[in-house]
């Protein structure tokens, strides 16, 4: 054996060392494709932001009055003169938005604490199968919902004259938020390490201790961007809003009052207008704002994750 | 002849003993980690455990304070009295259990709080009055100074306790079990995760706290159970083989086993 062995190296040529074989040109294929597909997150973004910004880039410099854009709640684009004034539209997204944080928040959070310090095992495993499921449902699913079932609920309790309104579009907008925040905060809670649940359970402290005095503390950060996330995904979801809010552009004073959200306003409103002209570069504009607004929200959310795993090591 | 000596300390029973097992044997699943066990650790002495890895002495540890039944898969029969009490009825709970035992673990485990609040963690989950600030000043620095940590820690009390070295983190740990007052520590391989300067300060400490406190020390470490305790009891494959006054067991094994594994025959 050993012999043999003594013998082959001696007589054992060098392999070269600059040959490109199968392997390289399939390493090289995988590094390229690789490579585009991670950029292209960054081209798509770029472009797609650009675009937005130079089909309304004319109309924004020249013609748009930016004080009335931002202060007066009058929308009245095919009116002439025509009338710009975008504040209901913004109030309507944000009170939607805020409405829907305020029923997404309790039910996301009480759902991730849940399954991740207190369902255990088959049951654990099916609620999260469960949740993913509810954030597959087609946001048109929820648009449908909104109007034929909690519209003439609502109705029903409240006595009310139409259905479709504030409150409507915020308890859609809650339910379609909610799975994907839970999501995100069972993450946050699941990476709490265990030493420090076990540290506390012998110490003495019961469930709902470790999970309010340990856990839920430690895992503040990643809640928050839970949060953040659910809010980014309020402001963007257009369909089921436009199905459910009403979509009457109105200062909402209450719940009941009928809304219309930026995003709704330019899914309902862009396929009427002539390309190019104000009132489709004026929809643009919103986008921009839409835009901007979601940016701003993830950015600060990934910040805040990104933080928060700083500080863990 | 350990058996008689066994039976002998079980006898009298009651006041004189901090744990007593009996027939205490454990499943994780289908695996049987512990085997008809029967132990009697005395009050106020440092009682080591030793044994291979795997022969059940963390386990039997975990099983004073139920702290094992975390993982969904354990399963006991037999009971332990630990104090006086049955830790396995039915009426007992595992909170009220774990508040009565103080629990050290391998390695440092402060929690991501202040040094002061990990101190007064466990006062703060169940107290009955209203307990000033300066009642709890006291009580971390009396924690604290039982562990020779107060005069390196006294200036940076709301620091994050996850920031200290490691022998001051296992030594925080200590502290913050004694604010309520536990008679019995168990103590999982508290040395292992430290150097041998770090370990001898913890050994150190844990003498020092020896008769005001009862301690179960599981070690992988024949030095140190040799070092830094009263009684031993060797385990082997989820049996108990061997429990006797530490300088007996090191000098005059009494069982064939015990012997191999103290002369490092296997293990």
């Amino acid at each position: 054996m050993t012999l043999r062995h003594t013998d082959t190296l001696a007589t054992k040529q060098t392999a070269p060392v600059d040959q490109r074989d199968r392997a390289w040109w399939l390493d090289f294929t995988a590094k390229t494709v690789v490579f585009f597909g991670g950029i292209s997150a960054i081209i798509f973004i770029v472009s797609i932001f650009l675009f937005i910004a130079t089909q309304g880039l004319d109309f924004a410099v020249h013609r748009l009055n930016w004080a009335d854009f931002f202060t007066s709640p009058i929308w009245r684009p095919t009116s002439s003169p025509p009338q710009y004034g975008a504040l209901a539209l913004i109030c309507g997204t944000a009170s939607i938005s805020l409405l829907a944080m305020l029923i997404a928040v309790p039910f996301s959070l009480g759902a991730a604490i849940y399954i991740g310090e207190f369902a255990s095992g088959k049951k654990r495993e099916w609620l999260k199968i469960l949740i993913e499921l509810l954030a597959a449902i087609p946001s048109v699913v929820w648009g449908v919902i909104g109007l034929h079932v909690i519209g003439p609920a609502l109705v029903n309790i409240f006595h009310i004259d139409i259905g479709l309104c504030l409150l409507n579009a915020g308890i859609i907008l809650g339910l379609m938020a909610a799975p994907i925040m839970t999501t995100i905060a069972e993450d946050a809670l699941r990476a709490v390490p265990d030493t420090y649940r076990e540290a506390a359970e012998a110490l003495g402290a019961t469930r709902w201790q470790v999970v309010w005095r340990v856990v839920l503390p430690h895992a503040r950060p990643g809640l928050s961007a839970a949060v953040l996330l659910g809010i980014g995904r309020a402001f963007g979801e257009t369909i089921a809003v436009l199905m459910a809010s009403g979509h009457a552009i109105v200062m909402p004073t209450s719940v009941f009052d009928s809304v219309r959200a930026l995003t709704a306003t330019v899914a309902a409103e862009l396929g009427e207008t002539a390309q190019g002209d104000d009132h489709y570069q004026a929809l643009f504009v919103l986008g921009v704002l839409l835009f901007g607004i979601t940016f701003v929200i993830n950015l600060t959310a990934d910040r805040i994750i990104r933080g928060s795993r700083r500080q863990a090591t | 002849m350990w058996r008689a000596a066994l039976a002998e300390k079980t006898q009298p029973a009651g006041t004189n003993l901090a744990i007593e097992a009996i027939d205490q044997n454990l499943w994780y699943g289908s695996f049987q980690a512990l085997h008809e066990v029967n132990l009697a650790v005395e009050r106020g002495i440092v009682t080591a455990m030793i044994g291979p890895s795997g022969c059940g002495k963390s386990t039997f540890l975990r099983s004073c304070n139920r702290i094992n039944e975390r993982l969904g898969y354990v399963r006991t029969t037999g009971t332990i009295h630990v104090l006086g009490f049955d830790v396995y009825s039915k009426d007992a709970s595992a909170i009220q259990v774990r508040r009565q035992i103080g629990m050290v673990f391998q390695r440092p485990n402060p929690l991501p709080l202040s040094i002061r609040d990990n101190v007064l963690f466990a006062s703060r989950l169940h107290r009955e009055r209203r307990v000033t600030r300066a009642d709890e000043a006291v009580m971390v620095e009396s924690a604290l100074r039982e562990v020779l940590l107060w005069d390196r820690v006294k200036d940076r009390l709301d620091q994050k306790a996850t920031l200290l070295s490691l022998e001051e983190q296992q030594k925080l740990c200590i502290a913050r079990l004694l604010p309520t007052k536990p008679t019995l520590l168990l103590m999982d391989e508290p040395c292992s995760a430290l150097d041998p300067e770090a370990t001898s300060a913890i050994e150190d400490l844990i003498w020092s706290l020896r008769g005001n406190y009862t301690i179960l020390i599981v070690t992988h470490n024949m030095a140190q159970a040799r070092r830094a305790s009263d009684e031993c009891v060797f385990m082997l494959l989820g049996r108990v083989i061997e429990h006797a006054r530490t300088d007996v067991m090191f000098v005059t094994p009494a069982r064939q086993e015990t012997a191999d594994y103290i002369e490092g025959r296997f293990g």
